[in-house]
C-alpha cells in the first residue's frame, strides 16, 4: 500500500506542472496559468462525496474550461500539436491511398489516451471514430474533459471515456485490450519512467502499438526552458522543471525495447512560437515523438 | 455512405418541393455563386468520399435552365488545360463534355504583328497530350450539372435565382464561426464556411472587405463565332499580337473556329456594330495585314534565327499560316469588358474566395478559368486533409495553406500576363526588339518553353 501512494504521487501530475511542462519552449503566457493544483484521484478517495457544490470549485472549473480549450490561449500550443500528433498515430495504425480515405480512419481502434488532460488530445483522436480512453491523475481535469465531451456537437456520440486514474492501475484491468497507447506531453513529468512503460505496455494487445511525444533532454531545453523561462523571464516558478526528468530518444527506444516493444520510428519535432506551428524534422534537439510496436 | 459523425446539423431544414421560397437551414458550407468554378466546387464537395459528409449549399443568381446541344456554338468558349481536364476527369464530369462536344488543340502559335517572331507549343512538347481543349462555357456547365444532379451526389443543394440581399460575416473575436446569408424574400441560411464563387464583383469579397487590387486594361474583348473558308483538321490555336491587342481564333470543329479580340474600347463597339462582311474583312486584315517593319528589328531577328539555326536549334521560321475566315455566325459578335484583378487575402475566418472572385486576368493566356479550376482542386483536397486530421474545415491552418499556396500559382502568373499584355501593346522600336528576340529564344530554348507549359497547366 505504502508503495502503491508513492506510485501515485510519482505520477500525480497536476494540472500546475502539466500547463508548465509544456510551456517550456512555447512562449506563451504563463501567468495566466498559474492555477493551483487540481485534487487527484488519490484525494478525491479519501474525500467524502458531498452532495452541495463548491462555489470556487465551479468558478475554477470555468477557468480551468477557458484554459485549457481556448485555442489561442495559454495551451494552443497544445492544440496546435494536434496538427502534427494526430497524423502521427492515425498514419501509425492505418495506411490507406487517398481514394480510400473516409472521415473515420480510425473506427474499430481502441486507444487509451494517457495523462489525457482535458482531452485535447482524446476527442481528437474520437473525431477519427477512434473508442478513446482518456485517463488522468487529476481529477478536475477528468472532469473537464467528461464535461467538455458532452458539450461537443462534432463528436457525435462517439465520447471518450474518461477515468481518474494511473496507468499502472488502469494497466490491472485492461490487460492485453488497447490497438494503440498514446503517451503525448507526460512521460516528462514521470519519476518512474520503467513502471510507466511497463504498464503502458501491458494495456496493448500484442501487436498494438505505443506512440511517445516528449521534449528531449538537451541542453537547449535547459537552457531555453529552464533557465530563461524560470530564471531570466521569471515566467515559471523556480524548479518547476525537473530537468532530469526528461528524456533523450535512446533512452525512452532503450527503454520500449526493453518492454517487449520494437520501435519502428522516431522523427525530431519543431516548435515556432510565433505562428505557433509544430512540424516534424529530422532534428530531435527540441522534442521527439516515437513509434513502436508491442512484440507478439 | 459513412456514418456521420462530422457535424449535426444544428436547425432543422424545411423543403417545400418545386418552390425554394421556404428553404432554409443550417450548412457546412454555402458556395454563393454557381458559375463555372462555383458549380466544379459543389461537385468536388459532393464526389470526395471524405467532404461528402458536409452539408452543402450552391446558391446560383441565374435561373435553372434546360441546355440541349445547338448545332450553332456558342460565343462564350474556354481553353482548358490538361490539369482541369485531369480534375474534370476526377469528378466524372469529362465525360460527359466528350459526348457533348469539344475541340482538342494540339498545335499553338503565337506570333507577333510587328516582327518575324513567333513560339509555338505543340503536342510534341507534352509527351503527345492535347496542348488544351476548347470547350463551351454551356457545355461544361451543362456537363458539371448533370453530375452535380445526379444520385451519386447527396449533400448538395441548390437554389436558382437566388438574390442575395446580404451577408454577416462573423467577427474577428467571434469564437463561433457562422455566417449568415440573408435572401431578399426573407430567408436567411447559416454557415460554417461561405465561399465566394461569385466573379469578379464578387460581394462576399466585398463583405470581407479586403484589399483588392485591380485596375482595367484600356480593351473589350470581342468575341464571335467563326466559319473558316476551308475545311481543314483545324486543331491549332491562333494568337496574334497587334498594336492594339491580341486577337485569337480557338478551333471549334474542322470549319469553325471561336474569336477573342482584344482591342481598344472604342474599336471594339465600332467592330460590333459593322455589317458582318465588314467585320470579316477587319479580322483578316487583323490576322494577315503586313505591319510595318522597322528594319533593325528585321535585321536583328533574322540574325538571331539563323544562330540559332546554326546551333541546331528551333529558328522559328517554320510558321504555319492562321486560316482565312469566310463568315461570321449572326449574332454571335459580343464585347466584354477586360481587366487585371487581385484580392490580396483569399480568406477571412469562416470565408474563402475562389475563381475569378479572387483573381481575374486578361484572357490573352486562356487562364483565367483554369486558375478557378485549381483553386477547387487545392481547396478540396486541403479540406480532405483537415478532415482526415479530425479538424474542421475552417480551421485556419488549412485555410491559410489554400491562400499561400494558391496565391503562389496565382499571382507569378497574373503578373506574366499582365507583363504580357504590356510588352505587346508599345510598338516602340527597342521594345519590339526585345520581345521578339526573348520570344525567338524562347521558343528556341526547350527548358524554358517547358517551364511556361507547365505552369500553364497547373
Ligand atoms: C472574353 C473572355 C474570354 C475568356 N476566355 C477564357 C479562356 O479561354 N480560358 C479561360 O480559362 N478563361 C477565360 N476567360 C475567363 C473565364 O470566363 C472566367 O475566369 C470564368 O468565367 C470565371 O468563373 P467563375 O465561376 O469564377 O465566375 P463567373 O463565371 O463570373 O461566375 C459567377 C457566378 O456567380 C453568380 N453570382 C454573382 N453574384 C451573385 C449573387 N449576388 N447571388 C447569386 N449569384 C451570384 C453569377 O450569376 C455567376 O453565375 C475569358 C473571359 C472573357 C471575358
Amino acid at each position: 500500500m505504502e508503495s502503491r501512494t508513492k506510485l501515485f504521487n510519482a505520477f500525480n501530475i497536476n494540472v500546475f506542472k502539466r500547463l508548465h511542462g509544456f510551456c517550456n519552449f512555447s512562449a506563451i503566457n504563463v501567468k495566466k496559468c498559474l492555477m493551483h493544483g487540481s485534487p487527484s484521484c488519490a484525494q478525491q478517495n479519501q474525500k467524502k462525496t458531498n452532495t452541495t457544490v463548491d462555489p470556487e470549485d465551479v468558478y475554477r472549473h470555468g477557468q480551468l474550461t477557458k484554459d485549457w480549450w481556448d485555442e489561442q490561449g495559454v495551451l494552443k500550443g497544445l492544440h496546435s500539436l494536434n496538427l502534427i500528433r494526430i497524423p502521427f498515430v492515425r498514419d501509425g495504425l492505418v495506411q490507406c491511398s487517398l481514394d480510400e480515405r473516409d472521415p473515420t480512419p480510425l473506427k474499430d481502434k481502441k486507444i487509451l489516451d494517457v495523462g489525457c488532460g482535458g482531452g485535447i488530445l482524446s476527442e481528437g483522436l474520437a473525431k477519427l471514430g477512434a473508442s478513446v480512453t482518456g485517463i488522468d491523475a487529476g481529477k478536475d481535469l477528468i472532469e473537464l474533459a467528461t464535461e467538455h465531451s458532452k458539450n461537443n456537437p462534432k463528436l457525435a456520440n462517439n465520447l471518450p471515456s474518461y477515468f481518474c486514474t494511473t496507468v499502472e492501475e488502469h494497466s490491472q484491468e485492461r490487460k492485453d485490450y488497447y490497438d494503440a497507447v498514446v503517451a503525448s506531453e507526460v512521460i516528462e513529468h514521470v519519476y518512474n519512467k520503467e513502471i510507466f512503460v511497463k504498464a503502458c505496455v501491458e494495456t496493448l494487445k500484442p501487436g498494438g502499438k505505443i506512440f511517445v511525444t516528449t521534449p528531449n533532454r538537451s541542453r537547449i531545453t535547459q537552457i531555453l526552458g529552464i533557465y530563461v523561462a524560470e530564471y531570466v523571464l521569471n515566467i515559471i516558478p523556480r524548479g518547476t522543471h525537473q530537468y532530469d526528468k526528461f528524456m533523450t530518444s535512446p533512452e525512452l527506444t532503450f527503454l520500449l525495447e526493453r518492454n517487449n516493444c520494437h520501435v519502428e520510428l522516431t522523427y525530431g519535432m519543431i516548435y515556432y512560437p510565433f505562428s505557433n506551428r509544430w512540424e516534424l524534422s529530422k532534428s530531435q534537439l527540441l522534442a521527439f515523438a516515437t513509434q513502436a510496436e508491442k512484440l507478439k | 455512405m459513412f456514418k456521420t459523425n462530422l457535424r449535426s446539423l444544428i436547425a432543422s431544414r424545411k423543403f417545400s418541393s418545386g418552390n425554394n421560397k421556404q428553404v432554409n437551414g443550417a450548412y457546412d458550407v454555402i458556395i454563393a455563386g454557381g458559375g463555372m468554378v462555383g458549380c466544379t466546387l459543389a461537385c468536388a464537395l459532393g464526389k470526395r468520399a471524405l467532404l461528402s459528409n458536409l452539408k452543402v449549399l450552391l446558391l446560383e443568381g441565374n435561373p435553372s435552365s434546360e441546355f440541349r446541344v445547338k448545332p450553332e456554338y456558342s460565343n462564350r468558349v474556354v481553353a482548358l488545360n490538361q490539369n482541369t481536364k485531369s480534375l474534370m476527369n476526377s469528378l466524372e464530369v469529362w465525360e460527359h463534355v466528350e459526348k457533348m462536344r469539344l475541340q482538342p488543340v494540339r498545335y499553338m502559335q503565337v506570333w507577333d504583328a510587328c516582327s518575324d517572331a513567333l513560339i509555338s507549343f505543340s503536342s510534341s512538347d507534352l509527351q503527345d497530350d492535347d496542348v488544351a481543349y476548347i470547350v463551351e462555357n454551356d457545355v461544361l456547365l451543362c456537363a458539371i450539372d448533370k453530375e452535380l444532379k445526379s444520385s451519386n451526389i447527396k449533400n448538395v443543394d441548390i437554389v436558382y435565382g437566388a438574390k442575395i440581399s446580404g451577408y454577416d460575416l462573423p467577427k474577428i473575436n467571434d469564437t463561433k464561426m457562422e455566417s449568415t446569408v440573408k435572401m431578399s424574400n426573407g430567408d436567411t441560411y447559416k454557415c460554417q464556411l461561405l465561399i465566394g464563387a461569385d466573379g469578379a464583383n464578387s460581394a462576399v469579397r466585398k463583405a470581407m472587405g479586403v484589399q483588392y487590387l485591380s485596375w482595367n486594361y484600356d480593351q473589350m474583348g470581342v468575341v464571335a463565332t467563326l466559319h473558316l473558308s476551308e475545311a481543314t483538321e483545324n486543331t491549332t490555336a491562333w494568337q496574334r499580337f497587334l498594336p492594339t491587342g491580341p486577337v485569337a481564333l480557338l478551333p471549334l470543329d474542322s470549319t469553325r473556329s471561336s474569336l477573342v479580340w482584344s482591342t481598344t474600347h472604342s474599336h471594339a463597339k465600332e467592330l460590333l456594330k459593322l455589317p458582318e462582311e465588314q467585320f470579316v474583312d477587319a479580322l483578316n486584315d487583323a490576322l494577315w495585314k503586313q505591319y510595318p517593319r522597322r528594319s533593325v528589328v528585321d535585321t536583328c531577328t533574322s540574325w538571331v534565327g539563323s544562330c540559332l539555326r546554326r546551333a541546331g536549334l528551333a529558328d522559328g521560321a517554320e510558321r504555319q499560316l492562321p486560316p482565312s475566315i469566310r463568315a461570321v455566325a449572326p449574332s454571335s459578335r459580343a464585347a466584354f469588358p477586360l481587366a487585371f484583378g487581385h484580392s490580396t487575402r483569399y480568406i477571412a475566418p469562416g470565408i474563402a474566395l475562389v475563381g475569378d472572385a479572387a483573381h481575374r486576368v486578361h484572357p490573352l493566356a486562356g487562364q483565367g478559368v483554369n486558375l478557378g479550376f485549381g483553386d477547387v482542386k487545392d481547396l478540396t483536397d486541403f479540406f480532405a486533409d483537415a478532415i482526415y486530421t479530425g479538424l474542421d474545415i475552417t480551421h485556419h491552418t488549412w485555410l491559410e495553406k489554400y491562400e499561400s499556396s494558391r496565391q503562389r500559382h496565382n499571382v507569378p502568373t497574373q503578373l506574366a500576363i499582365d507583363a504580357l499584355y504590356r510588352l505587346y501593346s508599345l510598338d516602340i522600336a527597342p521594345l519590339v526588339l526585345a520581345r521578339s528576340v526573348g520570344l525567338q529564344l524562347t521558343n528556341a530554348l526547350y527548358p524554358v518553353k517547358k517551364m511556361i507549359m507547365s505552369q500553364a497547366t497547373t
